[in-house]
């Protein structure tokens, strides 16, 4: 690839979306961006580049689409999510008790997983839930990938990585060779097109934020810009889950760290006194 | 070193399963059906057995009842590793003793996987 045209297709990628593309990301952009040169029948991605140059409206954003990350998967570095489980869950119970509601984002949420995986940790709180508006919300900026998500089919390797087969078992229900997510669970979750570059506002306040594995991909300038927008859709004593070994030290004063190493932060909220964390261990 | 056994009458399951368990540390024995498999098994009691369903002799489940009869019987985390994806399927491996079920194909991120649900790997 051109060095001009790699350098184009990184700008309209940080204009769109705010991901970064580095100059050793070269094979990452001909593998995500070839079935699109099929599909479209260019001659290749130079020709397709050209395309792009021309003004196609269309085409800048099916390029974005084939350019965002999808790595994603169940119960993924399962700490976290156990973390969720064991402390966040039971505080959000003693402390939302008299709303009886509370409200999770999964941003960046690519096809589903990590929503759903929360929707199984909620099910299995069985009737101490009962009753409860628990809404997971989960928001990327790919559309097919949001479509993915809302249709909750999965394929026979999706549902190896991370599942228990047990979990398989009871939470999905298999069509021809892939599993679709059970009823019951694919409603708790709702699936949003979002950029996180625009204004998180009209979403609401949520309780416990996830943006893992997306952080790495922006600039810091960006990064600082989401990661404010972030702290200002959440509760006071609201938990963010970041990816393993994603420090925001240094990058924003949003959030103060409870375990840098699993990824999960504190809103910061220092003009509150003996505020209590969501994050903070249970006592007793 | 842990020690796991594979269980699959194809030579060449055997060898992708094994190279995949000795990257995750651990050392592979391999069986091509299940009464071999028990011998090894009396020998010495894997802590890992992964486990095909359809092989001659005496297929896996067979295998994992008997298995589980055994003194120390009950200490190896079960992987069932078959071609088989029908619920039925997993539901009788799992009431004969499995603890986990893989669907063939596989690749070495799903072996983790299991393994780390299992609680497998250090």
């Amino acid at each position: 690839m051109q060095p001009d045209d790699f350098e184009f297709l990184a700008r309209l990628l940080k204009e769109r979306s705010g991901l970064v593309l580095t100059k050793d990301k070269g094979y990452l952009v001909e593998n995500r961006l070839m079935p699109l040169v099929r599909t479209r029948r260019h001659r290749g991605i130079v020709d397709m580049v050209a395309a792009l140059r021309a003004g196609e409206p269309a085409l800048a954003e099916a390029v974005v689409e084939a350019m965002m990350a999808k790595d994603t998967g169940f119960f993924r570095d399962w700490k976290p999510f156990e973390h969720f489980r064991s402390v966040v869950l039971p505080n959000l119970i003693a402390a939302r008790r008299a709303r009886r509601a509370f409200r999770i984002l999964c941003a960046g949420v690519s096809t589903g997983q990590e929503a759903y995986s929360l929707a199984m940790i909620l099910a299995a709180r069985g009737d101490a839930l009962e009753g409860w508006q628990a809404e997971i919300v989960g928001i990327d900026l790919s559309a097919a990938a949001v479509a993915a998500a809302a249709a909750g089919l999965y394929s026979q390797f999706d549902v190896q990585r991370g599942l228990p087969i047990r979990g398989l078992l009871a939470h999905f229900r298999k069509e021809d060779d892939s599993w679709r997510i059970a009823e019951d669970l694919r409603t708790r979750a709702a699936f949003k097109t979002w950029n996180l570059l625009d204004d998180l506002f009209p979403l609401g306040r949520f309780d416990v934020v996830l943006c893992r594995n997306v952080l790495p991909y922006f600039d810091m300038q960006t990064k600082f810009a989401v990661l404010q927008k972030l702290g200002r859709s959440m509760t006071d004593d609201g938990v963010l889950y970041v990816g393993l070994q994603e420090p925001l030290a240094g990058v924003s004063a949003s959030f103060q760290p409870v375990d840098v190493r699993l990824g999960i932060y504190a809103a910061h909220r220092p003009d509150i006194a003996r505020l209590r964390s969501l994050a903070a261990v249970p006592a007793g | 070193m842990k020690r796991c056994l594979i269980v699959d009458d194809s030579r060449i399951i055997r060898r992708v399963a094994a190279k995949i368990m000795f990257e995750l540390g651990f050392e592979p024995d391999e069986a091509e059906n299940g009464r071999k498999a028990l011998e090894a098994a009396r020998v010495r009691m894997p802590d890992v057995a992964i486990v095909d369903w359809d092989m001659p002799v005496m297929d896996g489940l067979a295998f994992v009842v008997e298995l589980r009869r055994l003194p120390e019987g009950g200490k190896p985390r079960v992987i069932f590793c078959t071609a088989e994806n029908e619920v039925q399927f997993i539901e009788r491996a799992l009431a004969a003793g499995a603890d986990e079920y893989i669907m063939k194909p596989f690749d070495s991120e799903i072996v983790r996987s299991k393994l780390t649900i299992l609680g497998a790997l250090d």
